[in-house]
């Protein structure tokens, strides 16, 4: 009855905590900016299919690059098609993608990271020699050969980005664990002979987790951009799929006179990296990692 | 001589907290500074000293404010002054020395050049002037060979020497007033006693106020002419160093003073119950309320003054003070300590252990051995007895944590064997150990900061070893953590809370739990209470000790006080660059004859008492690496005979006391000469 109690307490804790730290985050102005920017991305892209006024892919000859109207708000491209509508739902795909390309970028960067930082000696040092020479491969050649053999579906995408992003975590992760490893309390599960898995589980992961999610949150921003670089190179989503880097790609050329369906793109991708970059700060400040505040006394 | 230079009168200082509250850290401060006067600032951490002495060089730390009073330098008040106004101040009236000298000093810049630089800043002189002031100034902080000292870098001076440089930098501009936050704090016993015996006769030869600032009585003890005891942000009792010492009217003091160990007593020192009061938690009544032994329910409710005692020159912040004035003779009592050496059975033995930290050779690493003629630690015999506390004692570098870490499994031995019950091999590699052993010996850490997990609750931490060990879960694990705080004397509501929300003994309190929850044989304790502040490192001391009597544990003990090794331990062993130098019971080791290290380290103990001066005999060098050959303390041996302490290693000689010495010097000339 009693430990129930306790474990009550600690969940109610844990998420008192996070509320905490978004009413950090938001409690200053760049934070509030980010995170409703990222806020209304992510709930755009939730609901853009019930609200899209038009079919993303209706082609029509006659209403091809209207200017802007009541009608067509963002004006039509070259096929006739709705700007607003294919930019509502261009942001869905890229999220996805980047998000959970995110999320394996951070777990193998996080983990090979952690454990090379623990181990040290020679696994460390094969290792991070070869993330060093996967870090001097020009990582959009790679994924183009990666993608033109294997084809441009999500399910290509995904683990790929999450690799190529993930390679710049494995460093951080790994110095964030030297900055603990020679603590006391490591030494001390050490000495009582703790596992290494048991070691990094209980001791390690708690102490980097914030360095490597900050980290992470700023990996999805440049992903963002690289999946839409991707996209516009046409390595990306492949049509008639609406998306901003594949959007831009074919509006550029008629940018001189049909500005209008270029500029929708750039502005939702834009946003939404700056969004994101500005939560990732505010994020690292709740969490106190940011070393260029200190602290009052 | 009786001209004030600084005066602070009714000082407060304080902080606005997040919830708006104005918090003062200093709280109606006033005292006066003489020309010539050594004032001592004693107090724990977070009492405010360090806080008052910098408000007294104008300068107060970022996030506090001065919420009333004035400090006059001269009768201008520092903390109205402009920057550029306390430029001119700084440094050429009132300058500071540091407490860590290693980081206060530029890396990069050859020490003379730092001088110069102060001397550039502070005085009119031409170069040629300046560089004869260099080796002047190098010349009265006794630096050895001052001409070439000037080429050097900060690094290639050992932590006391750098200190030393710090007090020629801070004498260059002839101040008035010189600030000193803890400046012998990090430094070695020896070097410690040889930089305040330097500081005194700055004091005398040049006439410089002093204001020093130290948690360490002992030290103060040395110095000052006159102490100022804080507590709580509070100034609680004043007067002439003598009187403060000897005739402390003030419980807190009188506390605080029967918490130091000291090398004329055999058992533990007292401790003072409780902790100090968090600034802002104070509203009413005395500060010292909690803690205080005379209290009534009139300190309750009431904050006493100072006041003024004319017979002893002393303010004394209390109602109650006269029930102490009689008291001092308690001042020399300790608590007996029971020893249980009947058992005698041998629980470890360390048989001719040598440790190496040089770096394997390619064919070395191909066998996997250790070629090293000269080994961080050679040597090392001890056999340790159940249930008794051996305590391992030297300067930082005399291998007494390296040989912790090797009997804890962390570090590989180079030769030699460690056996446990039965004369069992140990493995020295921990992965190869059986989990019995390991759960057998525990460690417990210097501090307590960094052994607990910051991340993880008290509850989680207690449950690390009894998982891992006992494979508890549920309702048996919370039952055995609740048990291990109570036997560390913590209540059950401290499992849901993190380390940063404990005070510093309390964390030590949660530490040592842990050791306990795996049921070990052998506790290893590295240098367990030299982070904690003298009421708390009493308090953890009879810990320990009432843990061993009621379990039966077996420590040992690394320290590098010599004072709280005699208050804990039944044996010690006493080493230097990695060899043994003398080990025995622990009454007679503090006995002569001893091994000249010995008595070289026993010479510098500073006890809080300005009768007892320490003795200086050997010089306070550093040796980087052992000898190769000879007597392991031959570089710095005051009693040195000659050539066969160079060549030849020394033979053990047994003393009619028990104590085991090796010196080439015959054992009863050794106590003749000891006289």
């Amino acid at each position: 009855m009693e430990s129930n109690l306790i474990t009550e307490n600690k969940q109610k804790n844990k998420l008192e905590k996070a509320f905490e730290i978004l009413k950090t985050m938001a409690s200053k102005p760049s934070g509030l900016i980010g995170l409703t920017i990222v806020l209304f991305h992510v709930v755009l892209a939730l609901i853009s299919p019930y609200i899209a006024p038009y079919d993303y892919k209706a082609i029509s000859p006659n209403t091809m690059l209207l200017a802007p109207s009541a009608e067509h708000w963002f004006g039509t491209d070259s096929l006739g098609r709705d700007v607003f509508t294919r930019t509502i739902l261009g942001g869905r795909t890229a999220l996805t993608v980047t998000f959970f390309g995110s999320l394996i970028a951070l777990l193998w960067g996080g983990l090979l990271g952690i454990f090379c930082g623990l181990v040290g000696g020679k696994i460390d040092d094969v290792v991070m020699r070869v993330v060093d020479a996967f870090l001097s491969i020009p990582w959009i050649l790679a994924m183009l050969l990666i993608v033109s053999l294997l084809g441009t579906s999500t399910e290509v995408l995904i683990p790929a980005l999450g690799f190529f992003y993930g390679k710049g975590i494995v460093r951080v992760a790994r110095a964030a664990t030297h900055d603990v490893i020679a603590k006391d309390f490591i030494v001390s599960a050490r000495a009582r002979g703790h596992s290494n898995l048991s070691i990094i589980w209980n001791e390690i992961i708690p102490n980097v987790r914030d360095a490597i999610l900050v980290e992470g949150a700023m990996r999805w921003s440049w992903m963002l951009l690289g999946f839409s670089s991707l996209s516009f190179l046409g390595f990306g989503v492949s049509p008639p799929t609406p998306d901003w880097g594949l959007m831009i790609s074919n509006a550029r050329g008629l940018m001189s006179f049909a500005y209008w369906s270029v500029i929708a793109p750039i502005v939702g991708l834009s946003s939404l990296i700056i969004g994101i970059n500005l939560t990732a700060d505010a994020f690292a400040k709740a969490l106190g990692i940011d070393r260029s505040t200190k602290a009052p006394v | 001589m009786n001209e004030i230079i600084e005066s602070v009168k009714n000082l407060s200082i304080g902080f606005n907290s997040q919830k708006g509250k104005q918090i003062s850290i200093l709280r109606n401060v006033s005292t006066n500074i003489k020309k010539g006067e050594t004032v001592g600032i004693v107090g724990e951490s977070g009492s405010g000293k360090s806080t008052l002495a910098l408000a007294m060089m104008g300068y107060i730390k970022q996030g506090l404010f001065p919420l009333k009073g004035e400090c006059l330098f001269k009768s201008e008040d520092l903390l109205k002054m402009s920057s550029r106004q306390l430029e001119k101040i700084r440094g050429r009236k009132i300058a500071m020395i540091p407490q860590n000298a290693g980081q206060a000093l530029t890396p990069n810049l050859k020490i003379g050049y730092q001088i110069d630089e102060a001397l550039r800043l502070h005085t009119d002189l031409k170069k040629t002037e300046r560089d004869k002031k260099i080796s002047e100034l190098l010349n009265k902080v006794r630096l050895p060979s001052p001409e070439t000292m000037a080429f050097r870098y900060p690094h290639e001076l050992s932590g006391g020497q750098q200190q030393r440089v710090a007090v020629a930098m801070a004498l260059a501009g002839k101040p008035d007033l010189l600030l000193l936050d803890e400046p012998t704090t990090g430094l070695d016993v020896t070097t410690q006693a040889h930089v305040l015996e330097l500081l005194r006769f700055i004091a005398k030869d040049t006439g410089t106020s002093m204001i020093y600032v130290s948690h360490d009585l002992g030290a103060i003890a040395q110095v000052s002419d006159r102490i100022v005891v804080m507590y709580a942000g509070e100034i609680v009792l004043e007067g002439p160093a003598r009187k403060i010492l000897k005739e402390p009217i003030h419980p807190y003091t009188y506390g605080l003073l029967k918490s130091i160990p000291k090398l004329s007593l055999d058992g533990l020192p007292s401790s003072m119950p409780g902790s100090q009061p968090q600034p802002g938690s104070i509203n009413e009544g005395c500060s010292f309320y909690d803690r205080c032994n005379l209290a009534t329910d009139h300190c309750k409710k009431n904050s006493p003054d100072l006041e003024h005692i004319k017979e002893l020159d002393t303010n004394v912040r209390c109602f109650n003070h006269k029930e102490l004035i009689n008291q001092n003779n308690n001042l020399q009592t300790s608590i007996t300590k029971k020893s249980n050496n009947s058992e005698a059975i041998e629980v470890l033995k360390l048989k001719d252990v040598s440790i190496s930290y040089a770096k394997q050779k390619f064919f070395d690493q191909l066998f996997d051995k250790i070629s090293d003629q000269n080994p961080t630690v050679k040597d090392i015999n001890i056999d340790i007895k159940k249930g008794e506390t051996i305590a391992l004692v030297g300067e930082s570098g005399s291998g007494k944590s390296t040989i912790l870490k090797s009997i804890a499994g962390l570090l590989k031995t180079k030769d030699g064997q460690i056996k446990f019950e039965n004369d069992r091999i140990l493995s020295s590699d921990l992965k190869m150990r059986n989990p019995n052993d390991l759960r057998a010996i525990q460690l417990i850490f210097q501090n307590p900061d960094e052994s607990l997990n910051p991340n993880h609750t008290v509850e989680q931490i207690l449950s690390q070893p009894l998982k891992l060990y006992f494979n508890l879960s549920g309702e048996e694990l919370k039952k055995n953590i609740i048990e291990l705080l109570k036997k560390v004397r913590l209540g059950k509501f401290y499992m849901s809370r993190y380390p940063r929300q404990l005070s510093g003994g309390e964390k030590q309190r949660v530490a040592v739990a842990r050791a306990f929850a795996a049921k070990p044989d052998i506790i290893l304790c590295d240098e367990v209470t030299s982070a904690l502040d003298v009421s708390v490192q009493a308090a953890v001391l009879n810990l320990l000790q009432q843990l061993k009597e009621d379990l039966g544990t077996t420590y040992v003990f690394v320290s590098h006080d010599l004072a709280v090794v005699r208050a804990i331990s039944d044996r010690v062993a006493v080493l230097y660059q990695g060899r043994l130098c003398e080990i025995g019971p622990s009454q007679n080791v503090y006995k002569f004859p001893s091994h000249p290290y010995t008595e070289v380290l026993l010479g510098a103990v500073l006890e809080p008492d300005p009768d007892i001066k320490p003795k200086l005999v050997a010089e306070d060098v550093v040796e980087e690496k052992p000898p190769e050959k000879g007597c392991s303390f031959q570089g710095r041996c005051p009693r040195k005979i000659g050539n066969i302490c160079n060549s030849e290693v020394p033979p053990w000689q047994i003393g009619e006391n028990g104590n085991a010495i090796r010196c080439h010097i015959n054992i009863e000339e050794l106590a003749s000469l000891q006289q």
